[in-house]
């Protein structure tokens, strides 16, 4: 599927001038951040295969804290409910340090106020679990556009 | 039996498997994010995630069993539970988890307590097919076949 989706973002992109979608994806960064060890697992493993350069912590202070050591992502997959500090939070903490990363929320949560409560806390976007190729390459576009 | 046959077993016993519902697209899924990069990445994650289960259900048993239940607690885990299931494709364990959330949510400690004891059989029965399904791909690789995957 990814094979397809470069071939055909080439074919639309050739002569304009602009940066080939596999050069793209390999200069973007992101973070996973989760407290379940296999859903990291899963989100590295599907950033790696799209060429996405990426870090994992297990909860929002971790991914506060790693922002506070200067170092910076072009995503953020944010997890809602984890210990220590949620992704609610977290979210909530990055915004006002003035993080502008695409910080996507990643949850198993479909109930429609608990969503709301993550997207008004800063989220470009929210995907529910589990998180998909499909559900990547959607949020990859939106960064390229 | 040689590679073909091998071959055919795991096919079916797959098929089968999907068609009773124990496994959904995620499934497929996974096994697309499997390549020479990560040979073993599905085996890695599936037994991650039984870990993770007998890890769960022994929580959800627990909680359960104190006086009072604590059923935040209980949906804490089944949540997680339904998250983790979900994740590898594991559809009938993730609908007994939505199933299960909703007693929790009701506060019926009678329909927690079918849950769990549900959750246990399909877990048990998930796990002895997919070790199974393990089996044979072990069979067919040492014959050195290649693993059928389903489109």
């Amino acid at each position: 599927m990814e094979k397809e989706r470069v071939q055909v973002m080439e074919a639309e992109n050739k002569g304009k001038g602009l940066m080939a979608p596999e050069d793209l994806a390999t200069k973007l960064t992101a973070l996973v951040v989760d407290d379940d060890k296999l859903t990291r697992m899963l989100h590295q493993r599907l950033l790696n295969k799209a060429g996405v350069k990426n870090h994992a912590v297990e909860n929002g202070k971790e991914a506060v804290d790693i922002h506070r050591s200067a170092q910076s992502f072009d995503m953020i997959l944010m997890d809602k409910d984890m210990p220590i500090m949620n992704g609610i939070e977290a979210t909530k903490k990055l915004r006002s340090m003035g993080i502008g990363s695409m910080i996507i929320g990643v949850s198993s949560s479909s109930k429609e106020e608990e969503i709301r409560e993550f997207m008004e806390a800063g989220l470009n976007d929210y995907k529910v679990k589990p998180f998909t190729f499909t559900m990547l390459s959607s949020i990859l576009d939106k960064i390229n556009s | 039996m040689d590679v073909i046959q091998w071959q055919r077993q795991h096919r079916d016993h797959q098929a089968s498997m999907f068609r009773e519902g124990f496994l959904d697209d995620q499934f497929i899924q996974l096994q697309k994010l499997q390549d020479e990069t990560s040979p073993d990445f599905v085996i890695e994650v599936i037994t991650m995630f039984f870990a993770d289960s007998e890890n769960l259900i022994n929580n959800m048993k627990q909680a359960l069993e104190q006086t009072p239940v604590d059923f935040r607690q209980v949906d804490a885990h089944v949540h997680q539970y339904k998250g983790s299931s979900a994740s590898v494709g594991a559809a009938r364990v993730k609908n007994v988890c939505v199933t299960f959330r909703n007693f929790c949510d009701a506060q019926n400690l009678e329909g927690c307590a079918r849950c769990l004891q549900q959750l246990q059989h399909e877990y048990s029965l998930l796990k002895s097919n997919l070790q199974h399904l393990f089996g044979l791909q072990q069979q067919i690789q040492a014959a050195g076949g290649s693993i059928p995957t389903i489109e």
